[in-house]
């Protein structure tokens, strides 16, 4: 390029306010984090240190399986579940709506309509969303009215509310969004008339979704993936209420050690599942370049 | 194939009015049984028809301080709005050219959208503990009176709580600016440059208004999800709890339909905002007719 061209240095600087924000809102809280993680601590101060205390005392009894499993790997393993039954049926859903408002829905303006009618729900509290579960599944909620008055069952069902299943159904209902933006987005991008061709050399319905769409979707797919992932292993406020403050989870053992001020113990918690979400992550994005490669 | 004579479309609107059915009704549900009267309960059936609820919210009845939790969750929304609109837009210039440090900035974004909210949290807080600590100890070892009679803690609402959702709203700002500059128009510009405009006068006079429907979907973003955002500033907010976080506590202790009450009021807000953008996004869009 052409020294007359090139970049004044006036127009990056305009990232300057945006940049300080991160700086000081996200670099160094979590540089501090991993650094506080290998601080000691009491019951009213954080004390300067290093020691590896924190990490041991979080895999204490995990490497002898006497007494079964350790509690943090039984909450590890809890937490993965719940990712993976999440994940399963945002990506199933997501994919589905998607589907239907890229390729079913022909006017631009109702594409736009729907997808907002979608949206919205996304712009209002969480905490609201949840609890009005409570109406449709609490014990005498209008699931258990139905399943009494049919003889369907003879005493009301109490694993509907502040159970697993009502934490999956709440992770549900406010994540799917996640998956349909980025998939959306990937369909929209899909040239129809290849869609065209393949229809008009005979394949079905099946065929052309499975061998043509899917692959074109795949990094929608992938970054809705890592977005709903990331937001259940994190998550202590869905689990908490939906569960009935009784289903652990990291993001609560985090929470919990900070109400007891024992800051380092859960930096350290911290640590291992901002390493373990970022390891999360590298693998998906492994998993697009590949495919890409093939 | 697509076709709206087949069966599978009308399977396939059957389902997505499900999934529609889905988002919608619980939200529903509750709005509904807020009107209910004296007697009313947390579910169905509807015992009465009345505001009693409402009334008993406006009274403050039994619940926290919920007025200023209200108050405060509207100013901080506004300021984080204001924030992100400006922050984003600012650097949404500077990002259609490379500059140094581009590209970390743009991997920063996109963590910041998918750090666990938790860790986050307990990192701003970490960092505000230890500027406490720090102005503490700098009050007693130079004798700074104010520090060492009046200083509490630097953990608050327009701080910590702020900076902490601004790591949320900032990245929708941002990709938002990219969508936008991936789409637009340069020739406009280089006219209004060629004509001798300055680049501040080309910025007001030709990108703003062309960029000014997208503003507005930032300005969305950014309220709502500051008025909404619970997991980040958990832990930051100090002394003065916003709404999502009076709402979280009321959760497992309040058992009357003036939960639901609540949750309809700021459902309402939260409602009528969305409308009042789409309807100014209309507006600046049909203005300008692009």
């Amino acid at each position: 390029m052409p020294k007359l061209f090139q970049i004044k240095p006036s127009v990056g600087l305009l990232s300057l306010p945006y940049s300080l924000v991160f700086i000081f809102f996200f670099f160094i809280p979590l540089v501090l984090t991993f650094v506080i993680s290998f601080w000691d601590y009491n019951e009213y101060s954080i004390i300067p240190d290093f020691i590896l205390e924190n990490y041991r005392y979080i895999f204490e009894n995990c490497f002898s399986f006497e007494n079964g499993m350790c509690v943090t790997f039984k909450t590890y393993l809890s937490t993965f579940m719940f990712c993976l039954i999440t994940w399963f049926f945002t990506l199933i859903i997501g994919f589905f709506v998607a589907y239907f408002l890229s390729f079913y829905v022909n006017s631009l303006t109702w594409q736009i309509a729907l997808f907002l009618l979608c949206t919205i729900p996304f712009w209002t509290s969480n905490v609201i969303r949840m609890i009005s579960w409570i109406p449709l599944l609490g014990r005498n909620g209008l699931v258990n009215d139905f399943f009494l008055s049919t003889g369907l069952t003879s005493t009301p069902q109490e694993w509907l509310l502040y159970s697993g299943f009502s934490v999956v159904l709440a992770f549900v209902h406010l994540y799917t969004l996640f998956m349909i933006v980025p998939i959306f987005n990937s369909m929209m991008r899909i040239d129809k008339s290849i869609i065209e061709a393949a229809y008009d050399s005979g394949a079905n319905g099946f065929q052309i979704l499975w061998n043509i769409i899917i692959p074109l979707c795949k990094p929608g797919i992938v970054i809705g993936s890592i977005f709903v992932i990331t937001v259940v292993m994190g998550d202590f406020i869905t689990i908490g209420i939906m569960g009935g403050q009784q289903i652990p989870s990291i993001g609560k053992i985090i929470y919990v050690e900070m109400s007891y001020l024992q800051l380092p113990a859960a930096a350290a918690n911290a640590v291992i599942l901002l390493l373990l979400t970022l390891l999360i992550i590298w693998i998906m994005t492994k998993m697009i370049d590949i495919r890409k490669e093939l | 194939m697509f076709s709206k004579k087949n069966n599978t479309y009308y399977v396939c609107v059957f389902f997505f009015s499900l999934f529609v059915l889905f988002l919608y009704g619980p939200t529903f549900t509750i709005i509904l049984l807020s009107f209910q009267g004296p007697d009313g309960g947390l579910t169905f059936p509807l015992n009465g028809i009345s505001t009693y609820w409402f009334e008993e919210l406006w009274r403050g009845g039994s619940v926290v301080d919920i007025g200023s939790a209200f108050k405060r969750s509207i100013i901080l929304g506004i300021i984080v709005m204001i924030l992100t609109v400006v922050l984003s837009v600012a650097a949404g210039l500077a990002f259609r050219k490379k500059f140094w440090g581009s590209n970390v900035l743009f991997f920063t974004t996109v963590a910041s959208l998918i750090v666990p909210s938790i860790v986050l949290s307990l990192g701003v807080a970490l960092q505000f503990r230890l500027i406490d600590d720090l102005t503490k100890w700098i009050g007693s070892s130079l004798n700074i009176s104010w520090v060492n009679d009046s200083f509490q803690t630097s953990l608050g609402m327009y701080s910590s709580g702020l900076g902490a959702q601004l790591t949320w709203t900032l990245p929708f700002g941002l990709l938002i600016m990219f969508a936008v500059f991936n789409r637009f128009d340069k020739s406009y510009e280089e006219a209004a440059r060629d004509l001798g405009a300055t680049p501040w006068k080309t910025f007001k006079e030709i990108v703003l208004p062309l960029i000014a429907p997208s503003i507005i979907g930032i300005a969305l973003f950014g309220f709502t999800l500051s008025y909404d955002e619970l997991a980040r500033s958990s832990q930051v907010m100090g002394s003065g709890n916003t709404l999502p976080l009076e709402l979280r506590g009321l959760t497992t202790t309040v058992t009357t339909p003036i939960i639901y009450a609540l949750g309809t009021v700021t459902t309402f807000v939260s409602f009528t905002v969305i409308a009042i953008s789409v309807g100014f996004y209309l507006f600046l869009k049909r203005k300008k007719g692009i």
